[in-house]
């Protein structure tokens, strides 16, 4: 059974656009996504597709004025908005994208004991800063004064001390730099094999591939794709979705050959596919609407042609 | 043609140095990658080459002389993080033109739509806004860049597009590039030489 659940998850956000005028953008359709107990998934797409919001939605703490809708189960319960705010820092964590998220008046010794729940809180800090490389020093550091490969490793060994079922981490590698990479993948299997089911939020799909157990390919605020880690070899022909095959033919290891334009905004979604102004194949279907998820060879695809 | 550091330390305290006799040079055509373990300096010896930061000690040369002190600057530097390089109270459109007016064709090869110049900053993604602090950085006066992490926050797609860009201007215009990174294919598949910042 999954440990997490999302069904059909749609965000929007209100705003004011001209006077007392108001304006609803959705940023999130339609999303499916599942995790396992002991797996790592990552959801993998450009900044600006809503991979972050995804991760606030699981926690409950999106802006007052989101919408959410769909549903969210967690060890076969409904995820409420209560209850999600009795889990989070506890059951469920995240490995947050920067500093911004630390509490800025406390040294960051003290800040990650508080993520200890069992055992002796200093003890398992201080483990866990040798295990980062982190010196003794930067115990006694405000937040600020990190660098950003630090910085990154601080908030990586919080969720490691919290020992959570369900670890979300945004972007947890930009600016680190080999050794503490590797040293990441190991942490983030290890809590997979420690039974905590592992989310990866990340645009980097080289560390997604060499750390996670399935992908899920996000674009334009919604699931495109999903497979499993060894479609992704050679050309890209195992894979499902074009957006997917461009994304790992554009990898400087690989061809290094972009695709044009840039993914909609939010608010100028084409009514069809997302992808379909960027696509080689598009037809005159692909304008219509949004393909449904279909099932194929082991994975999911949103794409009329996928074979 | 070429820039220079010659013997230049940095450190924010009196004898506490975050590098030493430092020294390297690129010439003009030329791409190096930067590499070296996370804070060791390599951010800050970015802002050193392109006159954000004075070192504490050694000189920075362009071309044998001093950097200028006024006017625009001959060497650009692209940051990792655009929301932190951008005014938040311009529109797009004044961010863009700091410097100089770039033309329709380099916005459209760099997938900058039309309809975003009206925009705030905080209306726009990361990967969008790096697109401007690129094409800003682009001026015809530039003679260096200075990529730090420029496409770390990127996805592949948007990565390979900017740098498509950068390496074709480069090319035409004889710059030199300077790029700071963690990523080693990215290196390996666009730099001519990498300086390891721990040992220079």
């Amino acid at each position: 059974m999954s440990t997490l659940e999302i069904h059909d998850l749609s965000i929007s956000f209100t705003k004011y656009s001209k006077g007392l005028r108001q304006e609803t953008t959705q940023v999130i359709h339609n999303l499916n996504v599942s995790i396992n107990k002991g797996e790592i998934v990552a959801v993998v797409g450009s900044s600006g597709s809503g991979k972050s919001l995804l991760a606030h939605a699981i926690l409950g703490i999106l802006p007052g004025n989101a919408s959410v809708k769909g549903r969210i189960v967690y060890d076969g319960q409904e995820l409420t908005e209560q209850r999600k705010a009795e889990l989070r820092g506890t059951e469920i964590v995240i490995v947050p994208q920067s500093v911004k998220f630390l509490d800025p008046l406390m040294k960051i010794g003290s800040q990650v004991q508080t993520s200890v729940r069992k055992g002796n809180a200093a003890v398992a800090q201080k483990k866990i800063f040798e295990k980062y490389k982190l010196k003794p020093l930067v115990e006694k550091l405000f937040p600020f004064q990190l660098s950003g490969g630090m910085a990154r490793r601080v908030l990586l060994s919080m969720a490691v001390v919290s020992e959570a079922n369900v670890v979300i981490a945004d972007e947890p590698t930009p600016g680190l730099d080999a050794d503490v990479i590797k040293e990441a993948e190991i942490s983030f299997r290890e809590l997979a094999d420690n039974g905590s089911a592992v989310m990866l939020i990340t645009h980097d799909i080289e560390f997604a591939l060499k750390t996670a157990d399935k992908i899920a390919v996000f674009y334009a605020g919604t699931t495109v794709e999903v497979a499993p880690v060894s479609d992704f070899s050679g050309k890209g022909e195992n894979l499902r979705h074009p957006y997917t095959k461009a994304l790992w033919r554009a990898l400087p290891q690989n061809e290094f050959i972009p695709i044009k334009g840039s993914q909609p905004l939010a608010n100028h979604l084409p009514k069809g596919c997302p992808f379909a102004p960027r696509c080689e194949n598009a037809t005159l279907d692909c304008l219509k609407e949004m393909p449904e998820e279909k099932m194929l060879r082991g994975g999911m695809v949103r794409c009329l042609y996928a074979t | 043609m070429q820039l220079e550091a010659i013997d230049i330390g940095f450190g924010y305290k009196k004898n506490s140095w975050i590098f030493r006799h430092v020294h390297m040079s690129v010439s003009r055509g030329e791409i190096v990658g930067l590499v070296g373990p996370s804070g060791a300096g390599k951010t800050t010896l970015g802002k050193i080459l392109s006159g954000y930061e004075k070192p504490s000690e050694g000189l920075v040369r362009l071309n044998g002389s001093p950097l200028p002190s006024k006017g625009y600057h001959p060497v650009q530097l692209v940051f990792q993080h655009p929301e932190k390089a951008v005014n938040p109270k311009w529109r797009m459109k004044e961010i863009l033109h700091e410097g100089w007016n770039p033309d329709d064709e380099l916005l459209e090869r760099l997938g900058i739509e039309k309809d975003w110049l009206r925009r705030w900053p905080n209306e726009l993604s990361g990967g969008e806004l790096q697109r401007f602090c690129v094409a800003r950085a682009l001026g015809p006066s530039t003679q260096f860049l200075i990529a730090d992490e420029m496409t770390t926050m990127l996805d592949s797609i948007t990565q390979a597009q900017i740098w498509q860009v950068v390496l074709d201007m480069a090319q035409k215009r004889n710059m030199g590039i300077l790029v700071i990174s963690h990523e080693a294919h990215l290196l390996n598949r666009i730099c001519s030489r990498i300086i390891d910042i721990s040992q220079v």
